[in-house]
């Protein structure tokens, strides 16, 4: 079956940034497609999450999650240590690396010491962090997406819009036409005839890459082990058929035993996407030996730390590192379900992007983010350990008018004088009564001269005015009210 | 100082002072009390429900059920092991089958092309199942290498009823896990599978596109009920 060509053109490719969230959801809230895929998308996720939990206690494996996360953490700089010597130890060679930037140079290097011109990629959420893809083209170097959501969004000139589903905000007929522009496949609405075709060009690619790279789900320090979580195989063939492996991912990824992997692999897949289990779980412990037929020649952990030992110092801060990346806050918010992925302009949206990147990119760029929250909760309450989530936006919000620790690169970017000097204001209206009582019985007199029209606010609303008579009053004269009848009561008792 | 030298340094030299490591408790993801006909039952239920192909079959005539499901799926190259017993086994009664055996134990670099288009199916053991996700454990090994079981696409696995453990937990402390890590280790649930298409599930996208589970009964197949 084909399709009108002219009806479904795929979203216009268009840089986003942190910077104009405010453009980007009105144009996001304007677009009834996007808000029609992430609707659906969002509701189904949802739906399967919770019947996924089904069987489970699932308040005390949150809390096993969590505290597997938090005593990792605790140990941190000795799990990163036994972590390296048992990788070592492995055959796995490991890199540091203070940022991105840094980061990119090691990959790229490791590359070019094996002539490498090609190189295929397992889905890896740190390495869109540090856009890894366009600092390996500027080498010359090309570097394809093999997941097959990331390979859609890399055809399109896109980032991904959703951390574990990167073309979700792409419709079937988008994606065909997308096929249909860049590879030359047949315009159809059978995803199976599409995956098909994909499955055939990036298999090509499989044979012929000169290196894998790969992100990492858990680094298990006691083993030296690099667990990848997946269902395409895509991951599988980029960590086995190139004759060198990368593997890239945050100083925050490591856990201490292998025991702790079950309950949070538990957790990733069934949060994520309400899968009991994904096809793969891939434990990658070394490169091939020499009796072993296939199986990368060498395998490289590259750890990047990237603003998030400073995010280690602040007890409170701290608890966004527990994030194993799941994207149930984002499935479960009101906010990314209207306004999509693209519109946070960040490498990760929603709400554990908007804790998570003011510390990479500074609170300059990404103020606006902790604010894109009704703070309802729903992030905090689905998360699977048990981030705060709404306290650490609020605690951001506090940053960026100045108000908490100076933490957070870019603290008080949002303080201005005129705001400050309100607030303040406030504070003394509201510790001194008799000023604040005679000051709100004033604006119940003088409501008449509120004005009416108050800009987008009265668009769709009446305009609020001050009630003639202030909430104080009305309970004083209850009191008094209550005090008499029962005065008269009394008097009546014989 | 170098980046290494320089984070473990900020790390161990944390601002808001050392953090205390709190207790886990694993009984949450452990001791299920399952019988082996609930295991059994669970992990044919779970398995299938991605689409993966279960058949009971009695050990000492296993090779009859391969036999079926290379004929039944046309599958005209088979690429195999030696020298474990699934392999040894299936070698010696696929001797006079009109399929033609594809020999493994050759490195990746000498036939990368002729494995990805030209085997129809892989054949590997396995070392045992999980009960709870309906999943199968590999270690690959110098006689069952890792690709076989993902490039071709059929993969055909081979496991006995009795090795299967009630969870993923279980199977990890299991002796000579933590301590013997092998090169690889792998959990297969199911065929290769994507939902990147606006969340329609299709099946095949790298790996293969169908999974068969042979499950061996010492006692006979009928004895799952099967």
């Amino acid at each position: 079956m084909s399709v009108q060509s002219d009806s479904v053109r795929p979203h216009p490719v268009q840089a986003y940034s942190p910077r104009e969230f405010h453009r980007q959801a009105h144009d996001a809230l304007g677009n009834p497609q996007i808000r029609a895929n992430f609707r659906k998308a969002m509701d189904g996720l949802m739906t399967k999450r919770h019947d996924s939990f089904g069987d489970w206690d699932l308040e005390i494996l949150r809390e096993l999650g969590a505290n597997i996360r938090l005593r990792a953490l605790a140990k941190l700089p000795d799990l990163l240590e036994q972590l390296e010597a048992n990788c070592e130890a492995n055959g796995i060679r490991v890199h540091w690396a203070e940022d991105g930037d840094q980061a990119c140079r090691i990959i790229r290097e490791l590359c070019e010491s094996h002539d490498a011109r090609s190189v295929i990629k397992g889905k890896s959420m740190v390495s869109e962090e540090m856009h890894l893809n366009a600092h390996l083209e500027e080498a010359g170097i090309e570097a394809l997406e093999s997941d097959l959501g990331e390979y859609l969004v890399q055809l399109n000139e896109q980032t991904p819009s959703h951390i574990i589903m990167p073309a979700i905000h792409l419709n079937t007929d988008e994606i065909s036409e997308i096929m249909h522009d860049k590879t030359g496949t047949e315009r159809t609405r059978d995803v199976d005839t599409m995956t098909a075709a994909a499955r055939q060009q990036l298999r090509e690619r499989f044979m012929a890459a000169d290196v894998g790279v790969s992100g990492v789900n858990f680094a298990v320090a006691e083993t030296g082990t690099l667990c990848l979580v997946e269902n395409e195989g895509n991951g599988r063939m980029t960590t086995t058929v190139p004759p060198v492996h990368i593997a890239v991912t945050g100083i925050e990824k490591v856990v201490e035993h292998l025991r702790d992997v079950p309950p949070l692999y538990a957790l990733l897949t069934r949060s994520a996407t309400g899968q009991h289990v994904t096809t793969y779980f891939n434990m990658i412990s070394g490169p091939r030996k020499p009796e072993e037929h296939d199986g990368p020649q060498e395998v490289h952990l590259v750890l990047v730390d990237s603003g998030r030992s400073s995010i280690y110092q602040d007890d409170e801060l701290l608890d966004t590192l527990r994030c194993i990346r799941c994207g149930a806050c984002m499935n479960h918010c009101p906010v990314y379900t209207r306004v999509g992925g693209h519109t946070y302009g960040t490498t990760y949206p929603g709400p554990i992007g908007s804790i998570l990147s003011p510390h990479l990119m500074g609170l300059e760029d990404t103020k606006d983010l902790p604010t894109a929250s009704s703070l309802c909760g729903a992030c905090g309450e689905v998360c699977p350990v048990k981030i705060p989530i709404p306290d650490l936006l609020v605690r951001l919000r506090r940053e960026s008018v100045g108000e908490g620790r100076g933490n957070v690169p870019g603290a008080g970017v949002k303080r201005t004088r005129k705001e400050a000097a309100a607030w303040k204001g406030f504070e003394w209206l509201a510790t001194h009564p008799g000023v604040w009582r005679a000051g709100t019985s004033m604006a119940g007199k003088l409501r008449a001269l509120t004005p009416s029209r108050l800009g987008a606010w009265t668009d769709y609303r009446s305009a609020p005015k001050p009630a003639g008579t202030t909430l104080h009053a009305l309970v004083k004269q209850h009191e008094a009210k209550r005090h008499q009848a029962d005065k008269a009561a009394e008097e009546k008792r014989p | 100082m170098s980046a290494r030298d320089a984070i473990l340094k900020r790390l161990r030299e944390r601002a808001d002072g050392p953090l205390t490591p709190p207790e886990c408790d694993f009984a949450v993801v452990t001791n299920r009390g399952w019988s082996p006909e609930e295991r059994l039952e669970r992990f044919e239920r779970w398995i299938t429900s991605v689409h993966g192909e279960v058949i009971h079959v009695a050990t000492h005539d296993w090779t009859t059920a391969l036999v079926d499901v290379l004929t039944a799926k046309g599958v005209q190259r088979l690429a195999l092991g030696r020298e474990h017993p699934v392999a040894a086994e299936a070698r010696r009664a696929l001797v006079d089958a009109e399929v033609e055996l594809v020999d493994v134990d050759r490195d990746i670099e000498a036939w990368k092309r002729e494995q990805f288009e030209r085997v129809d199916a892989g054949l590997t053991s396995t070392l045992g199942g999980i009960a709870e996700t309906g999943s199968l454990w590999l270690w690959p090994t110098p006689d069952e290498p890792r690709l076989i079981s993902l490039v071709p696409p059929i993969h055909i696995a081979v496991l006995d009823a009795d090795t299967l453990e009630d969870t993923f937990f279980d199977v990890v402390e299991r002796p000579g896990w933590a301590g013997g890590m092998p090169t690889n280790a792998l959990l297969i649930s199911g065929p290769s599978k994507t939902a990147d298409i606006e969340q329609t599930l299709a099946y095949g996208v790298h790996g293969p596109r169908e999974l068969v589970v042979l499950v061996r009964h010492a006692g006979g197949a009928t004895e799952a009920g099967a």
